[in-house]
């Protein structure tokens, strides 16, 4: 239980010669909640598709439950991986139904029918995700809100030990943003789901993450809990931002503000 | 609308479309210089069946003129009509069409030089014409396709501007060849290029229906994938295909689909992108439906298509890929608009 389901070592990679990631390392045990936060171009993305073996890795290797990702077929890492991408526009009218059918591709072979299981596994993860009400309708005619679910549901439907998501809750208004991050909460702490969630909200990832990874031009900088990570000594050298780092009276957990006055965190 | 609903509607809509599709068949038998009636033409051909073969005028207008010619409509109708539906899925994109992505410029090039270079050897029971054909139509394919992939995407504006290059420049290539050779063959290969089902026999037809039922069939294998590979490239990959491997063997199949279909009756544009529209809107975009209905609006469309060719002009034929055109053109147009402005 105890060995790490997610690990990198050293990896390197990026896109036509521009080195993105420079030598990183992580590991995710079964059941953590991760967060990845870090600025812009600092690899986050980059990172995700390294995870999922979309990036051609230059160095270093990445491994899911012991096996190096290269050693998976697509089909096997699909069932054990599941990844929830940035949103985009949907090209094509499929229901919601059916594209959370589609999480069950990986289980099927060619010419099975999905049977009985399949239905009641994309039953339950509509009912999880609260879009059963929504099943018929297209999804080009949801708002972000309603595609980020069902996204989610799909990825649900392929019944993985790992979710890596990526900005899960950017172009969502705060109500969803909270939706989202509650149910990643449940489906962690219920269905022992592990999860790894980039996210651009520092305060966010400080709420709902139990550990945080702070990427900066490629590697990890800084990594513990909410409260080691987010120090306004880590957020002005990587941020290059002045911050006031407080306690969220409700939870405890660090919380961001911005420093525009300056000079007090001297005090501190 | 629950779930049964939905598939019985799918079912109820397919039937609709069989059944359209075979009074369009008996009615059109029956239109052009000599007009017959529903009960002529069936007449004709239940008595050709029964053997009974009298040689009348009748049943040669039917069975040796006007049949084969409704045959090769359905066959390259439903041919190009499921390799647009598997281009638009691959490029998640709903404006690929075999003739707008240089598919069927590369595939009518590959068959003019089996013409002039005079090839005529058949290779694993295709004709030279079929075989230079694919060559053509898969290379102009993986052209376009790795010319305007960013990212591992393929933006609408890339492929539409990378199609018309390559399209351009095949065309260019063709033409310039053509004009080399005698007005006899100039005329002759021009015509056919302009895409007709003039004059053609049963033995097209044959040598056609390998190919479509084939690449139909394997499209039909493979709706599942493209179902997923409609949702885009990453998330395609995060649900376990296999993306290299759907890539070659999807842009093969629409390849075959659409060179055999340039093979036999030359270049006719727009069908691969009106039909899987048309058929998106019926039925939706659930590829266990939307195949066989493309393969039936496919064959529907040309079916009227070359009635209006072979009636058009008093005495004359119109090449059919004019009439295809005067209502894709403007139809790709407006999805075009559409497109713009809802971006």
């Amino acid at each position: 239980m105890n060995a790490p389901i997610l690990e990198a070592e050293e990896i390197r990679g990026g896109y036509d010669g521009h080195e993105v990631l420079r030598g990183l390392s992580l590991q995710l045990k079964h059941g953590d909640f991760v967060g990845i936060v870090g600025p812009n171009g600092s690899g986050k993305s980059t990172l995700i598709k390294a995870l999922t073996g979309l990036l051609l890795l230059q160095g270093g290797e990445v491994r899911l439950g012991g096996r190096p990702l290269r050693a998976y077929a697509p089909r096997d890492l699909a069932r054990v991986l599941a990844v929830v991408p940035q949103m985009i526009a949907p090209s094509f009218a499929f229901t919601v139904r059916e594209v959370v059918e589609m999480g069950r591709y990986p289980h099927l072979a060619r010419f099975a029918a999905p049977g009985g299981d399949d239905h009641r596994v994309v039953e339950e993860a509509m009912a999880l995700t609260d879009v059963t009400h929504l099943q018929h309708r297209p999804v080009d005619q949801l708002s972000g809100g309603e595609l980020q679910r069902v996204t989610i549901a799909r990825a649900l439907a392929q019944q993985p030990q790992v979710m890596l998501l990526d900005e899960p809750t950017a172009h969502l208004d705060l109500g969803h943003q909270m939706q989202v991050l509650q149910l990643l909460e449940r489906l962690n702490r219920e269905q022992s789901l592990t999860v790894l969630c980039i996210s651009h909200d520092l305060n966010l990832a400080a709420e709902y993450c139990h550990r945080l990874l702070l990427m900066s031009v490629g590697r990890i900088y800084a990594e513990g809990s909410p409260t080691e990570v987010l120090t306004v000594e880590h957020l002005r050298a990587v941020y290059g931002a002045l911050v006031h780092v407080e306690a969220n009276p409700y939870s405890g957990q660090p919380m961001v503000l911005l420093n525009r006055v300056g000079g007090e965190e001297e005090a501190e | 609308m629950n779930m049964p609903l939905c598939r019985t509607r799918a079912w109820a809509l397919l039937i609709i479309l069989t059944v359209v599709l075979l009074i369009s068949m008996v009615i059109s038998a029956g239109i052009g210089s000599a007009h017959l009636s529903p009960s002529d033409v069936l007449q004709a051909v239940w008595d050709r069946l029964r053997g009974i073969s009298d040689h009348g005028m009748m049943q040669v207008i039917v069975w040796d003129v006007r049949l084969p010619r409704i045959a090769l409509a359905l066959l390259v109708g439903g041919s190009l009509a499921v390799a647009g539906v598997v281009m638009q899925s691959l490029f998640h994109n709903p404006m690929a069409d075999p003739y707008i992505v240089g598919v069927s410029s590369g595939a009518g090039f590959g068959a003019v030089l089996a013409v002039i270079l005079g090839l005529q050897n058949a290779f694993l029971g295709m004709n030279a014409r079929a075989l230079t054909a694919f060559v053509g139509g898969v290379i102009a394919i993986f052209a376009v396709y790795l010319l305007s992939r960013r990212r591992g995407r393929v933006p609408v504006t890339a492929l539409l501007l990378t199609g018309i290059a390559v399209g351009s420049l095949l065309q260019a290539i063709t033409a310039f060849l053509i004009m080399q050779r005698s007005n006899g063959v100039f005329r002759e290969v021009m015509l056919w290029l302009m895409g007709s089902l003039a004059n053609r026999d049963w033995s097209a037809v044959a040598a056609l229906a390998p190919y479509a039922i084939l690449g139909v069939a394997v499209a039909g294998i493979w709706a599942r994938d493209l179902n997923v590979l409609a949702l885009g490239d990453d998330t395609a990959h995060h649900l376990g295909i296999n993306l290299e491997r759907a890539r070659f063997v999807l842009l093969v199949i629409a390849s075959l689909l659409a060179a055999a279909a340039v093979a036999v009756c030359g270049i006719i544009a727009f069908v691969g992108l009106i039909v899987p529209h048309l058929m998106r809107l019926l039925v939706g975009p659930n590829h266990r439906v939307l195949l066989p209905a493309s393969v039936l609006g496919g064959g529907l469309l040309l079916l009227w298509s070359d009635v209006l060719a072979r009636t058009l002009l008093p005495g004359g034929e119109v090449p059919i890929s004019i009439v295809t055109s005067v209502v894709g053109a403007p139809f790709f147009l407006y999805l075009l608009h559409q497109r713009i402005h809802r971006a």
